[in-house]
């Protein structure tokens, strides 16, 4: 095994971190360390691609490549990436605002695609960046300064809404749990296909509910499930309180990569190819005849 | 007896679905392969079923590449076709067909020669066979070569076995042999020049061009949602894909679409949009993740009349301000606009090389009437397309926005050289991590905004001239139009009027200023507030001293650019 320490990043950029002390971000990044020295990665061959917020502020604070994007566009992104280059680890990360709300629709069209990337989405049930509006993870009845009411809208399910999609890797973890998430983790991102891991954090600054005492008494670790189970799985993922964590559902099938005709017969990354002039001017003779 | 010289435009004109697609394609093909000069363009509705769709054709002797307004030979397939067309209509114009088609008020104003063509597929066993007798007919008016066309059906109807082979053969030497007794008759002559070279020449399409080019230029990523008309491109590719193994997605959103190919870049890829107005305002958040980030990008914008969802299948240049200025915040982009579809091809591969040396978005600008154009062309020149790539292989201390002098900072791909590189939509500093800081903020203000739009424009592509460049009028034009203004001259034939054809839109070079320098300057486009014009007084304060300007979602013809030049110069 390799040293986390590798996946520290020494660039002057990454020694101001502007995550907010004692933020669940902190814990995020180490155990993305963690896992990516026991899986013996390295930082040349990993990519992070993120959206916007305080979650995908990642890249810039781990020895990876890595590409801040936009709103809600690290999956298309990293879809993209991977099918590009298939030999790298490509890692979609940002909050839950990022993957859930401004991205959900890339979400649902790249679990039907099944690119073979980690979606790892940072749910601290509130928007950080932007001060503390609701997300669509936040729970009914909670006041925030634009739901002044309280939400009332039902939360978003990430775990029913993967399981329903039949995604390929389904799992949820709270950070809290550092030995475990990085297991879980790994599994992610040996999983051949889409993976999707909900990452519970709390948000200091802006989520005064859901605190780390208040993951650890609402959360519990499923024992005995079986992830090839999808019935099952969907009945874990609609349990609410307490939330079940641990991986609930795997369908192993095959991934876009795979299936795209670019690389049926040869295997070499979209970068290091020429184009088929040949083939372009077989057509060329085909439009001179009919 | 109607005589046609040199040139003839033939018009199908009947319902969607109603198979004048059919007609157009063996046609185009087969009096092609009988040495004539064929160019064809459609209009059509959009609907699946019904309306009206035309097709014009022209067949000559000299190479021809312009739609003209003249209807020679019109054959209807249903009523409403002639009132459809009532303005292209003359005195000459002769109509072949079936008499319920025709509309009695037409008949004193052409000349009518009945063709029963439903009796006679009725005869060859169904009216399933009318398409291809029509085909026949209007291939033996001009005496093609009627084993060709024979060859040709057997390949089209093969499939479909031996019976429907024989039948459609059947069809089309019933309609074939009235052709050329309508020529002995001497009900019509046509004397066009057959010109054996043709035959080995290459019949193309807008469409197929961009789509070619990109696959020539290295495209080997194709990400899009359908929007007409510039899914052709990725119909084409898609169904290539397995040839050229490259990789073509239909996503979400366009989006999603531009994200992809934004992606496929940023691993090393080249990836390219296809995508019309709509599609295209959709993607500005990423085109200034582009900018922002240094990525390179190709965008192929088929334009069609705006706003909204506009005239979905009919054309216009209205999109050049949409192209120049979509996006926040400050960066360049390289705007081009093919006027041929040789030209098309050359530039769709060679927009792949800017995008990956300038690492900034280059946008291909057609439209309706470009893509869904086809003629003959001897070839494209496949030595003269160059793949250059400008990835470098990164060390420990890489750094992916380095400053430079040019504003160009080399560029590494993940997972090739020994560093990491962190790419960033948001200001960053030289490694591309986040920054504030105000001087940095500046630098990389002025690299993007400044210095590399400078090095752009300093490499920009001149205007072609057509004519001589001491003529006192000179037309300026971009894009699509480019065939329609040459015809328009040549039959004008004046020697004090030339032609300045813009294929590279933006960012315009300093030189052409000097070109235009004294000249009284006629700006065509096809949009209303004449955005080119206005781009050549903002960019080199030349101004412009009559606009001819066409927005009703049809091309300029020919007619009509030759009436309103000589309106300028009278
Ligand atoms: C298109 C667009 N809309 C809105 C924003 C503003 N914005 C930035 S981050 C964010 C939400 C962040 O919340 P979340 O994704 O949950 O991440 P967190 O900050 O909590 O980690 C929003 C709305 C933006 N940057 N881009
Ligand atoms: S705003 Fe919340 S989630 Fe974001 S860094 Fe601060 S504490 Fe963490």
């Amino acid at each position: 095994m390799i040293s986390p320490l590798v996946f520290e990043p020494e660039r002057p950029g990454s020694k101001d971190i502007a995550w907010c002390p004692g933020c669940g971000n902190f814990g995020i990044r180490n155990i993305l360390k963690s896992a990516f020295a026991e899986l013996n990665l390295r930082s040349q061959d990993v990519v992070i691609i993120s959206g916007i917020g305080q979650a995908a502020k990642m890249p810039h604070y781990i020895n990876v490549n890595g590409y801040h994007t936009l709103h809600g566009r690290a999956i298309p992104i990293a879809t993209a990436v991977k099918a590009a280059n298939p030999s790298l680890t490509v890692i979609a990360e940002g909050g839950d605002g990022d993957m859930y709300a401004e991205g959900g629709n890339h979400l649902i069209h790249a679990i039907r695609r099944n690119p073979d990337i980690t979606v790892l989405v940072h749910d601290n049930q509130i928007y950080g960046l932007t001060k503390g509006q609701a997300s669509p993870t936040t729970m009914p009845g909670v006041k925030t300064p634009t739901q002044p009411w309280g939400v009332f809208e039902e939360p978003f399910n990430p775990i029913a809404l993967a399981i329903a999609l039949d995604a390929s890797f389904v799992a949820r973890t709270f950070m809290g749990y550092f030995k475990e998430s990085v297991e879980i983790l790994k599994k992610a991102i040996q999983h051949k296909g889409l993976a999707i891991v909900d990452i519970f954090h709390p948000c200091v600054s802006f989520n005064k509910v859901n605190t780390y005492e208040w993951y650890r008494e609402h959360t519990y670790w499923m024992k005995g499930h079986d992830p090839y189970d999808r019935e099952e799985a969907f009945k874990r993922a609609i349990e609410s309180d307490p939330l079940p964590l641990g991986i609930f559902y795997i369908h192993e099938k095959p991934t876009f990569e795979e299936q795209v005709p670019a690389y049926k017969k040869d295997k070499t990354p979209l970068w290091q190819r020429k184009p088929k002039i040949e083939e372009i001017k077989k057509i060329l003779e085909a439009k001179r005849a009919f | 007896m109607v005589e046609f010289k040199e040139d003839v435009s033939i018009v199908l004109g009947g319902a969607a679905g109603q198979g004048i697609q059919t007609v157009e394609e063996i046609l185009t093909r087969v009096l092609k392969l009988s040495g004539y000069n064929v160019y064809a363009n459609k209009e059509y509705m959009s609907r699946v079923r019904g309306g009206i769709n035309t097709t014009e054709i022209r067949i000559s002797s000299k190479k021809v590449r312009a739609f003209v307004k003249r209807i020679d030979i019109l054959i209807p397939f249903k009523r409403g076709v002639l009132p459809w067309v009532e303005k292209r209509l003359t005195e000459n114009t002769v109509v072949l067909g079936e008499r319920e088609n025709v509309e009695e008020e037409y008949l004193s104003k052409i000349n009518f020669v009945e063709v029963p063509l439903n009796d006679m597929a009725k005869d060859v066993g169904s009216s399933l066979y009318l398409n291809t007798i029509a085909a026949g007919l209007v291939v033996g008016l001009f005496h093609g070569d009627f084993e060709v066309l024979k060859e040709y059906l057997r390949k089209r109807f093969g499939s479909k076995g031996e019976e429907v082979v024989s039948k459609n053969i059947e069809a089309a030497k019933k309609g074939y042999d009235l052709g050329i007794k309508l020529c002995e008759e001497k009900t019509i002559g046509i004397d066009i020049k057959k010109d054996e070279k043709v035959r080995k020449e290459v019949l193309l399409s807008g469409t197929e061009a961009v789509a070619l080019g990109a696959v020539a230029g290295g495209m080997n990523f194709l990400s899009f949602y359908p929007m007409s008309p510039s899914t052709g491109v990725a119909v084409f590719s898609a169904q290539h894909a397995e040839d050229f193994e490259i990789i073509v997605e239909q996503v979400e959103d366009e989006i999603s679409a531009i994200n992809m190919a934004i992606g496929a870049w940023f691993a090393g890829a080249r990836g390219m949009v296809t995508t019309s107005g709509g599609g295209f305002a959709l993607m500005s958040e990423a085109l200034s993740l582009a900018g922002m980030a240094e990525n390179p990008v190709v965008i192929h914008l088929a334009q069609r009349p705006g706003p909204a969802t506009g005239l979905p299948t009919r054309t216009m240049q209205g999109d050049l301000n949409l192209a120049l200025y979509s996006g926040h915040g400050e960066f360049p982009r390289i705007i081009l606009a093919p006027g041929s579809i040789e030209e098309a091809f050359y530039l769709t591969a060679e927009a792949f090389n800017l995008a990956d040396r300038d690492q900034v978005p280059v946008i291909i600008l057609t439209d309706q009437y470009f893509v869904d154009t086809y003629y003959n062309l001897p070839d494209v020149d496949l030595g003269k397309i160059k793949v250059e790539k400008h990835i470098v292989e990164t060390d420990k201390d890489y750094k992916r926005y380095k400053l430079t002098e040019d504003g160009i900072s080399p560029r590494g791909i993940p997972g090739y050289g020994e560093g990491v590189l962190i790419a960033n939509g948001n200001e960053h500093d030289e490694w591309g991590d986040i920054t504030e800081d105000e001087e940095l903020s500046r630098l990389m203000q002025e690299k993007r905004a400044i210095k590399k739009l400078e090095t752009i424009r300093k490499n920009a592509m001149m205007p072609e001239l057509v004519g001589k460049d001491d003529a006192k009028y000179m037309i300026v034009a971009w894009g699509s139009t480019y065939h329609v203004i040459r015809e328009a001259l040549e039959t004008l034939g004046r020697e004090d009027v030339a032609f300045m054809h813009f294929k590279w839109v933006y960012p315009l070079p300093e030189k052409v200023k000097e070109l235009l320098e004294g000249k009284f300057l006629i700006d065509i486009e096809q949009n209303v507030t004449a955005q080119f014009a206005e781009l050549l007084k903002k960019e080199l304060g030349v101004e412009i001293h009559h606009r001819v300007l066409k927005y009703d979602g049809r091309p300029f013809s020919v007619e009509e650019v030759v009436e309103a030049i000589k309106g300028v110069l009278e």
